[in-house]
């Protein structure tokens, strides 16, 4: 008996092999997809699959632009009230009509979802009133004006109206409930191990080129690099620096890459008093924190050679940083050139603030989060302590690391942050507003910078509807945070990388997103 | 005999205590998993909700009271990533596991028994002395090493066999096995082999060391000077002889290979529970890692059991119920 079941299986085995032609995409997966609710856990390898099956009402093109989805365009109507105009003619994948009812019913779910490790109800509780005039009108009032509302709906992904209010994240993963409008329809789902796709042959918009796409999960980075020059995965993301180089040369595959959004720097303790990982170079703790002084945060940013991290230890995987952001994103500043190296500027102005000999102080860092965390930090140790700061490196996982950060232990960190919104008030409101949760801002600004000045700017920005002058702001508040008080030390962006055989072509996203639907054939 | 497994199972209830105690207390203090599951972007209130919602905001003494409850039923918990039982979570990854250490142990006794036999019986032939070198080799090569080396010779140079992953399954009295059939069993192979190197090395050096030591014993003379066949010796006298303590070793390694397959799990990209642990170590999800190492635990203590009863019958000498 189980030999016929295992002949059988190998036999349609044998058949789905010779139809697996060159319509089939398979994609390793950097890291685990732990669960295939859209509304369970906002966590990038869930939401990058999810993308696939669902669909949001603004989605992002490869530099985060928004570009219209489920909602074909949307216009702001009053200071609190918003108007999207949905896509007429959407079918779900069981056949059924999507309407504006849908939208609504989703964001009723997304604050309700049982058990939820890290809901997406920062991005819909500024939404006060949802209302949808006709089946293809959608109708949004918030409380406040709030103008990242567009923003905030790329993370809203819809599912139907007759699941919602019921559905259970389990049926998700069993596949029962995995019911979009996208590109792709469910298939197969093994915990730990792959996501199967199928394309959406009646999708709304242009077809997606591979038939079949299967994510496999590949946490191990050699072990990835592997399976691709292996031939069995077609594309790879997170490529190791360390094989890039090799693999540029590998005239099987090729690799494709993005600057990304996410900001690598440096915060201080500018706000206690005396702060716990900073000595005199003999050991004595110092009378008060040198962190405070604007001239010693200074000296820190002269005192880095950014060029030579990013050639040498990021091996060309990152770009040198003035600012918070890229310069194409929205909101940047054109004023903010990553400064150069000066050693002498930076000992001149550690001595006129009154450390002519310099002090010590213990750098932390997360040693498995961010791309090469750990040797950029030592790095960074060996540049600081020539400018005269004495630098020891505690490096540690990011479990340890963000707990200690989040409790305040430290005096000055090696950190990261990804601008999810695709612009600059994601990293101005969270590092560098005052930390207050009426506001909501100053979330991850553990080095508890305080600017009222900087607040200011910041908060009026996020009231002002007009594009183009909250950029304007944002960007003015970058300069004075940044150019003026140095709340933080940017050091650079990440450029993320994706590896694909030869026949596969991936446009880099910004947002390090890997999306089966815009992989195209290449030559 | 009764008394024997009444013991047991009241020093295992008191070795669960101490483990659960020990892993919860001890990821405790590693961190806060609110820190590391929740988005950097959301606010303070979103925090509240979840560590609300996965009971984290209690004093950690109430959390450990919550969990001891729920154990003492057998719900060892809510996984805070997958949102489901713990237990479920880590059964659902077990069969692959489970096949991917019973196939190593079945290469490395297979292949080691003999191969140490041999060794052990000829211990200056050339063959034995390469297959001692060969088993030094197995004993000191890193497991992520000779992963990476199968790799790269195997899939990526020659193309034989898949680099990574675990092949298409069939049910199997209700598990889903992958190793039953070739399509699957070609993905099974190179972990399995890396996993058996070690224990293939070890069981080569036990099994010599035994049949050398045995073979100067007495009833080894006695039997040939009664006129028995080598054969008979060998395979009656001898190798009996020789499997109480490889039953012992067996025993623990297949424990040891069930629990430590992490390395060789995450280089082949198996989806196996020593994957998911590790995952879940990352991400502090609590629950997960308990119900591991209290599974794992309880599996040593089981094995031992069996061992133990493994040995009276092996060796008429033990006698279980006289163990005060």
């Amino acid at each position: 008996m189980f030999f016929r079941i295992a002949r059988a299986a190998t036999l349609a085995l044998a058949l789905a092999a010779t139809q697996a032609a060159a319509q089939d995409l398979v994609i390793g997966l950097s890291t685990p997809v732990t669960s295939l609710d859209p509304h369970f856990h906002n966590l990038t390898p869930n939401n990058n699959v999810a993308d696939h099956v669902f669909e949001k009402l603004i989605g992002k093109d490869a530099k985060e632009a928004l570009k219209p989805l489920l909602a074909e365009s949307w216009k702001a109507v009053g200071e609190t009230t918003w108007e999207f105009k949905l896509r007429k003619g959407v079918k779900w994948h069981d056949g059924s009509e999507f309407t504006a009812e849908d939208v609504i019913a989703s964001v009723k779910r997304i604050p309700n979802v049982p058990n939820s490790p890290a809901s997406f109800a920062t991005y819909t509780r500024p939404i006060k009133d949802i209302s949808a005039p006709d089946k293809h009108t959608l109708r949004i009032v918030t409380e406040r004006p709030h103008p990242l509302l567009p923003n905030d709906m790329v993370a809203v992904r819809i599912v139907p109206a007759k699941l919602a209010p019921t559905v259970k994240t389990e049926e998700f993963n069993s596949g029962k409930a995995m019911i979009g409008t996208g590109p792709y329809r469910y298939r197969e789902y093994v915990a730990g191990d792959r996501v199967v796709l199928e394309r959406n042959e009646a999708y709304w918009g242009a077809k997606p080129h591979w038939k079949t796409v299967r994510m496999r999960m590949i946490t191990n980075a050699p072990a990835r690099v592997a399976a691709l020059l292996a031939g069995d995965v077609q594309m790879i993301e997170a490529v190791p620096t360390a094989d890039i180089a090799r693999l540029e040369k590998d005239a099987r595959v090729t690799v494709a890459s993005s600057v990304s959004n996410r900001l690598i720097y440096m915060h201080m303790d500018s706000d206690r008093a005396v702060t716990p990982f900073v000595t005199g170079k003999d050991g004595k703790p110092l009378e008060k924190n040198p962190f405070k002084d604007v001239r010693v945060r200074k000296a820190v940013s002269l005192a880095l050679d950014r060029s030579a991290i990013v050639s040498r230890i990021m091996e060309g995987q990152a770009q040198a940083a003035g600012q918070l952001l890229p310069d194409f994103f929205p909101g940047t500043s054109k004023k903010l050139p990553p400064p150069k190296q000066d050693l002498e500027a930076a000992r001149r102005l550690l001595a006129e603030a009154g450390y002519p000999n310099g002090f010590a102080v213990t750098l932390q860092s997360p040693n498995n989060r961010y791309i090469n965390d750990e040797k950029v930090a030592q790095a960074i140790a060996g540049m600081l302590t020539r400018a005269g700061i004495d630098t020891r490196l505690e490096a540690m996982p990011s479990n340890v690391f963000f707990s200690r950060a989040g409790k305040l232990e430290f005096s000055f960190f090696l950190a990261g942050w990804g601008a999810e919104t695709g612009e600059t008030s994601s990293p101005l409101r969270a590092l560098i507003g005052s930390f207050n949760t009426a506001t909501g801002m100053g979330q991850a600004n553990r080095g508890r910078f305080s600017d009222a000045g900087v607040d200011a700017l910041i908060l009026s920005a996020m009231t002002n509807i007009d594009d183009t002058k909250r950029n304007l702001m944002l960007a003015a508040a970058s300069d004075k945070a940044l150019g003026e008080l140095q709340a933080i030390i940017p050091v650079h962006y990440e450029v993320s990388s994706w590896g694909l055989r030869k026949g596969f072509a991936y446009t880099g996203r910004a947002d390090q997103y890997t999306y089966a639907f815009e992989v195209r054939p290449g030559k | 005999m009764t008394v024997f497994i009444l013991r047991r199972l009241l020093q295992t209830a008191l070795v669960l205590l101490i483990t659960s105690l020990l892993v919860f207390f001890g990821l405790y203090v590693i961190g806060n998993p609110v820190d590391i599951l929740v988005n950097p972007v959301a606010d303070e209130i979103e925090r509240a909700r979840a560590a609300a919602a996965l009971g984290l905001d209690k004093p950690v003494v109430e959390q450990y009271g919550v969990f001891l409850k729920g154990a003492v039923t057998g719900e060892l918990g809510t996984s805070f990533v997958f949102g489901r039982p713990a237990m479920d979570v880590i059964l659902e990854r077990m069969p692959a596991t489970m096949e991917l250490a019973f196939l190593a142990m079945v290469i490395a006794v297979t292949l080691g028994v003999p191969l140490g036999m041999y060794a052990g019986l000829k211990p200056d032939s050339w063959l034995a002395r390469s297959i001692m070198a060969g088993s030094i080799i197995g004993f000191s090569l890193p497991t992520f090493w000779v992963g990476l080396l199968l790799i790269l010779v195997f899939a990526v140079q020659l193309g034989w066999l898949p680099s990574t992953g675990r092949g298409p399954t069939v049910d199997f009295l209700g598990l889903k096995l992958s190793i039953l059939h070739w399509e699957g069993l070609k993905y099974a192979l190179l972990p399995a082999v890396n996993l058996a190197l070690f224990k293939l090395s070890l069981i080569i050096r036990l099994t010599r060391a035994q049949v050398r030591e045995q073979s100067l014993l007495d009833y080894i003379k006695f039997a040939r000077a009664k006129g028995l066949g080598r054969r008979r010796v060998i395979g009656v006298h001898l190798f009996k002889n020789i499997l109480i303590p490889l039953v012992t070793v067996i025993g623990l390694e297949l424990g040891s290979v069930i629990a430590f397959a992490v390395v060789t799990e995450t280089i082949f990209a198996w989806p196996g529970m020593g994957k998911l642990v590790i995952d879940s170590i990352f991400q502090l999800d609590r629950p997960v890692v308990v119900a591991y190492l209290l599974m794992i635990v309880f599996m040593f203590i089981l094995i031992n059991l069996v061992v133990d009863l493994l040995y009276s019958a092996l060796d008429p000498r033990v006698r279980l119920a006289e163990q005060k």
